[in-house]
C-alpha cells in the first residue's frame, strides 16, 4: 500500500457526544417537574439533588455509613473467593468431584439469594453478619464457576508436556494450572464484585443493618424523595468505580498472562 | 471472435483510503474495458489492490477520481447486474440459513413468484453440483462445497457480470481444479461475464481469455494480455501445452517486475 | 485443527459382542445417574439425621419441610399468591426482552445515538437494580404496574447492552455481502443483524432472568401484600420456620425451572450456533 500521509486519530466527537446525550438528559429530568408533567415530590429537580449531594458528600455520617456499606462488600467479597478459589480448584481438578456436584450447583445457581434474606435475618438479627452471609452465598457462585471453567481449560498439550517432564503436582498447579485459570479468576472477580455490592445495598435495605442501602429506604419511607434520588446517584456512581477498578484489574492481569501466550489484545 | 459489445469500462481509476491515522493510495491509475461475455482475469503481486479494485467494479466502493461504467452508465453502486463471489466463503455465507436460503435471500427482493425464485434456487445448485444438499447448513459442508454455494448463489442472481475475488484462495489444490472448471463450464454455457481475481498465475491462465497483470502500488495496469489457448480447456491437456507454459513465464516474469518495481508507467 | 490418528482394532469375540455393549452402556447409564442423584441424595439424609438429633429451630428437616411445602403451596395459596407472581415475573421478562432488543438494535445500528447515550447506559447500568425499586414505588405507587416495571427496570439491561454489542459486532463480509446483493434494509434486519447477534442476546437473557427473578422477589418482600416474596418474609417475621423453607424451596425450583426453559429455548433457536461450534471442535 502506498501511504500519502500520517494523521492523529481523532476521538472529541464520542466525547462531545457523550457530553451532549449526558447534558440532554439533565435538562429533561429538570425540565419534567418543572413543566409540572410528574410533581416534584415524587421526582425533584435536579438542581436539588446535585445540592443534596455536594451536603452529603461534607457530612461525616454519610461517609461512616458508606464505609460501612464497603466493609460488608469487602469483607463478603474475600471470603467469597477465598472459599470459591479453593473449592473451585479441587473441584475442577478432580474430575470425579465435578460429575458428582454437577446437579448441586445447577440447581444451587439459580436459587436467588436475596430468598435467603429471611433465613439470614432469623439467624443472626438485624446485623452486618446476616448481609455477609447473603453477600458471601452469592458471590461464591460467581468465582466458584469461572474457577471451574478455568482449571479445565488447561491446554492438554501443555498438561502433557507437564506429565512427561514430571513437574511434582505443586508445580503443575503453580505453572500450569493457575496461570491458565487466572483470567477466568478476574472476569469471576470481576462479576463477583458487582455482585457483592449489589447485595451488600440490597441486604441493607430490605434487612435494615446500617448503611448506604439503609439510608435510602430509610428517605423512601420518610417522604425524602431528594434524598433518595442522591443515593441512588451515589449507588451508580460506586458501582461505575466498582467496575472501572476491577476491569482495569483484569485488563492488567490479562495482558500479563495474554502476552506470555502470545496473544492479540483486541 | 464474434462482436461483443462493450460491458465494463473503466477509466483513470483512482481510489485512496482516507484513515484516522492516513492516507494510503490503493490504485493510482487503472484502465481498461471489458467485452460481454468474456472471462477477464487479474493477477498482481500481494497488496497491489485487486481487492480494492472488485469492490470499486461492484459498486461497493466510490473510486476517488476517474470512472466505472457499466452500459455506459456510471456505476454508482451495487446493481442487479453485479454479482460477487466473496474468497472468504466461511464468512460470506450466513450459517443460520440453509444452503437453500442462502441462494434465495439475494433473490427475495426481486419481484418474482416463489415458483419462479425456487426453480432459480434448483437451478443454480443443479449447475454447482449441490442439488442434494439444498436443506444442509453451510457449516456441514466442506470447504469447496461453501465456495459452490457461494458460487450458487451469485449465478441464481442472474447477474450480467460475475464478479469473483480470489474465490478459490482457500481451498485445496484439488477442490480448487474442480471449481476452477465449474467456473469454465459456467462461463461456456451461460455465456457469463466474468471478472476473476487470483494471486495464483496458473489458474489465471487456465481460465482467462484475456489476463491483466497489476503493478505494484500505487496500481496501474502493467500489461494486458489476450490468452490465445483453445476455448475448450481441461486441467491435464492444456496446462501440458507449451504456449501454456509460454504465457505463464510471461506472466510471472511480468509479475516479479512488477514486485521490483521495475516496470515503468506509460 | 489437529489431526489424531486413533487406532482402532476390531475384536470379534463371536456372541458376546452385544451382550458387552448393553452391558456397558446400562453401566453407564446407573453411573450417570448416581452422579447426578448421589451427592443431593447423601446430603438429604445427612440433614435429615442431623436436624432429628440436634434441636437447632432454623434448620428443620427434610421432612418436615416437605410436609409443609404441600400444605402451604397445593391449594388456594398457588392460585392467589405463587400464579400472579409468575405472571408478573413473565411479563417482565418479556417487556424486557422486547424493550431490550428493538432499544438495542436502533442504538447498536447507528453509531452517532450509540455515542450519545453511552455515559448514560454506562451510568445506569451500574446502579444496582434493587435500588430503582424505591425510586419506582415513590413514581407509580404500589401497584401491579409498579411490579412489572420494577422488573423490567432492572432486567432491560443485560439484553440491552447484550443487543447492543452483538449488533455491532456484525461480520464485515457477511454486511458486505448483504450490500452487493442489495438486500433490503428490512431483509437485512431479519436476516443478518438479528440472528448474527443472536448469541449475545441471548446471553444477555440469560443474566436478565437472574435479575428479574432477585427483582420480583425483593419487591414483594418489600411493598406488597401478595405474591411468593411477601409470603416468605411473612413466614419469616411469625417464626414459622418450615413454611419459610418450604417457600425459599419453591423458590428455588421456580428458578431452576427458568433455568431450564431458558436452556431449551435457547438450544432451539441457536441451534445453527452450537452446531458450527461442535463442527469446530471436531
Amino acid at each position: 500500500m502506498h501511504v500519502l500521509s500520517i494523521r492523529r486519530p481523532r476521538s472529541p466527537r464520542k466525547v462531545l457526544l457523550g457530553g451532549a446525550g449526558l447534558l440532554g438528559f439533565l435538562l429533561i429530568w429538570q425540565l419534567v417537574p418543572t413543566l409540572g408533567l410528574v410533581n416534584s415530590q415524587y421526582l425533584p429537580y435536579v438542581t436539588d439533588v446535585l445540592v443534596r449531594l455536594v451536603e452529603e458528600f461534607r457530612d461525616l455520617a454519610f461517609w461512616r455509613r458508606l464505609g460501612l456499606t464497603m466493609t460488608s462488600w469487602g469483607i463478603g467479597l474475600s471470603v467469597a473467593t477465598a472459599a470459591a478459589v479453593a473449592l473451585g480448584a479441587v473441584v475442577g481438578l478432580v474430575p470425579f468431584l465435578r460429575r458428582a456436584t454437577h446437579t448441586m450447583v445447577e440447581f444451587l445457581r439459580p436459587i436467588p439469594s436475596v430468598a435467603l434474606i429471611p433465613l439470614a435475618v432469623l439467624m443472626f438479627g438485624i446485623q452486618m453478619r446476616a448481609a455477609l452471609v447473603i453477600i458471601i452465598y452469592a458471590s461464591f457462585w460467581q468465582v466458584f464457576v469461572q474457577m471451574i471453567y478455568g482449571v479445565a481449560d488447561v491446554d492438554a498439550v501443555a498438561r502433557d508436556t507437564a506429565r512427561s517432564f514430571d513437574l511434582t503436582r505443586r508445580e503443575r498447579l503453580w505453572y500450569l494450572v493457575l496461570p491458565t485459570a487466572l483470567p477466568y479468576l478476574m472476569t469471576g472477580v470481576r462479576l463477583a464484585a458487582a455482585v457483592a455490592l449489589i447485595l451488600a445495598i440490597t441486604a441493607e435495605m430490605v434487612i435494615g443493618n446500617p448503611g448506604l442501602g439503609q439510608m435510602i429506604e430509610l428517605s423512601r419511607s420518610a417522604g425524602d424523595a431528594t434524598g433518595l434520588y442522591a443515593f441512588v446517584v451515589v449507588t451508580g456512581l460506586l458501582g461505575l468505580g466498582v467496575n472501572l477498578v476491577f476491569r482495569y484489574i483484569e485488563r492488567r492481569s490479562l495482558s500479563w498472562h495474554q502476552s506470555v501466550r502470545g496473544e492479540q489484545v483486541q | 471472435m464474434p462482436d461483443r459489445d462493450v460491458l465494463l469500462q473503466v477509466e483513470h481509476l483512482r481510489k485512496v483510503y482516507e484513515s484516522a491515522t492516513g492516507d494510503v493510495e490503493a490504485i493510482g491509475d487503472v484502465s481498461f474495458t471489458m467485452d460481454a461475455g468474456e472471462l477477464l482475469c487479474v493477477v498482481g503481486p500481494s497488496g497491489c489492490g485487486k481487492t480494492t479494485l472488485l469492490k470499486c467494479l461492484a459498486g461497493l466502493l466510490r473510486p476517488t477520481s476517474g470512472r466505472v461504467e457499466m452500459h455506459g452508465a456510471p456505476v454508482t453502486g451495487p446493481s442487479p447486474a453485479m454479482a460477487v463471489v466473496f474468497q472468504e466463503y466461511g464468512r460470506s455465507l450466513y450459517p443460520w440459513l440453509t444452503v437453500r436460503g442462502n441462494v434465495e435471500l439475494p433473490l427475495r427482493h426481486k419481484r418474482l413468484s416463489s415458483a419462479a425464485r425456487g426453480k432459480l434456487v434448483a437451478d443454480a445448485l443443479d449447475a454447482v453440483g449441490l442439488g442434494h444438499a439444498a436443506r444442509s447448513h453451510p457449516w456441514q459442508l466442506s470447504g469447496g462445497m461453501q465456495q459452490r454455494v457461494a458460487i450458487a448463489r451469485a449465478v441464481a442472481y442472474q447477474p450480467e457480470v460475475l464478479i469473483m475475488d480470489e474465490p478459490f484462495a482457500a481451498v485445496d489444490a484439488q477442490t480448487r481444479a474442480d471449481l476452477e472448471d465449474l467456473v469454465r463450464e459456467l462461463h461456456t454455457s451461460r455465456n457469463m461475464s466474468i471478472v476473476f481475481v487470483t494471486h495464483d498465475i496458473d489458474e489465471s491462465i487456465y481460465l482467462g481469455e484475456r489476463v491483466l497483470v497489476l503493478s505494484r502500488s500505487p496500481t496501474w495496469v502493467q500489461e494486458d494480455l489476450t490468452v490465445d489457448l483453445p476455448p475448450g480447456r481441461d486441467q491435464i491437456n492444456t496446462r501440458a501445452l507449451p504456449r501454456f507454459t509460454q504465457l505463464r513465464t510471461h506472466v510471472y516474469d511480468q509479475i516479479q517486475r512488477a514486485k521490483r518495481g521495475q516496470a515503468v508507467a506509460p | 485443527m489437529s489431526t489424531r490418528t486413533v487406532a482402532v482394532t476390531a475384536r470379534t469375540v463371536p456372541g458376546t459382542g452385544r451382550a458387552r455393549r448393553r452391558r456397558g452402556v446400562g453401566r453407564r447409564v446407573v453411573g450417570g445417574f448416581l452422579y447426578s442423584l448421589g451427592l443431593p441424595f447423601l446430603l438429604l439424609v445427612l440433614w435429615g439425621v442431623l436436624s432429628t438429633s440436634s434441636t437447632n429451630r432454623f434448620f428443620p428437616g427434610p421432612v418436615a419441610i416437605a410436609e409443609s411445602f404441600i400444605d402451604t403451596w397445593v391449594g388456594a395459596a398457588f392460585v392467589e399468591d405463587v400464579l400472579p407472581s409468575l405472571y408478573r415475573l413473565a411479563l417482565g421478562i418479556l417487556a424486557s426482552i422486547v424493550l431490550g432488543v428493538a432499544a438495542g438494535t436502533l442504538i447498536g445500528l447507528f453509531g452517532w445515538l450509540r455515542e450519545l447515550l453511552e455515559p448514560l447506559l454506562e451510568f445506569f447500568r451500574a446502579i444496582p437494580p434493587p435500588v430503582l425499586i424505591p425510586v419506582v414505588m415513590l413514581l407509580l405507587g404500589i401497584t401491579d404496574t409498579m411490579k412489572v416495571v420494577v422488573i423490567v427496570s432492572g432486567a432491560l439491561w443485560p439484553v440491552l447492552l447484550n443487543t447492543i454489542d452483538g449488533v455491532r459486532a456484525i461480520d464485515s463480509v457477511m454486511s458486505e455481502t448483504a450490500e452487493s446483493f442489495q438486500v433490503t434494509w428490512w431483509e437485512r434486519l431479519w436476516f443478518l443483524v438479528l440472528p448474527s447477534a443472536s448469541p449475545r442476546i441471548m446471553a444477555g437473557v440469560r443474566q436478565s432472568l437472574s435479575v428479574a427473578l432477585i427483582l420480583m422477589v425483593i419487591s414483594e418482600m418489600f411493598a406488597s401484600s401478595a405474591g411468593l416474596g411477601y409470603r416468605i418474609a411473612y413466614f419469616q417475621r411469625n417464626y414459622l420456620i418450615a413454611e419459610m423453607w418450604s417457600g425459599i424451596l419453591l423458590l428455588g425450583l421456580v428458578g431452576v425451572l427458568l433455568a431450564v426453559t431458558f436452556g431449551v429455548v435457547e438450544r432451539r433457536v441457536l441451534r445453527w450456533y452450537h452446531g458450527i461450534r461442535e463442527v469446530n471442535r471436531a
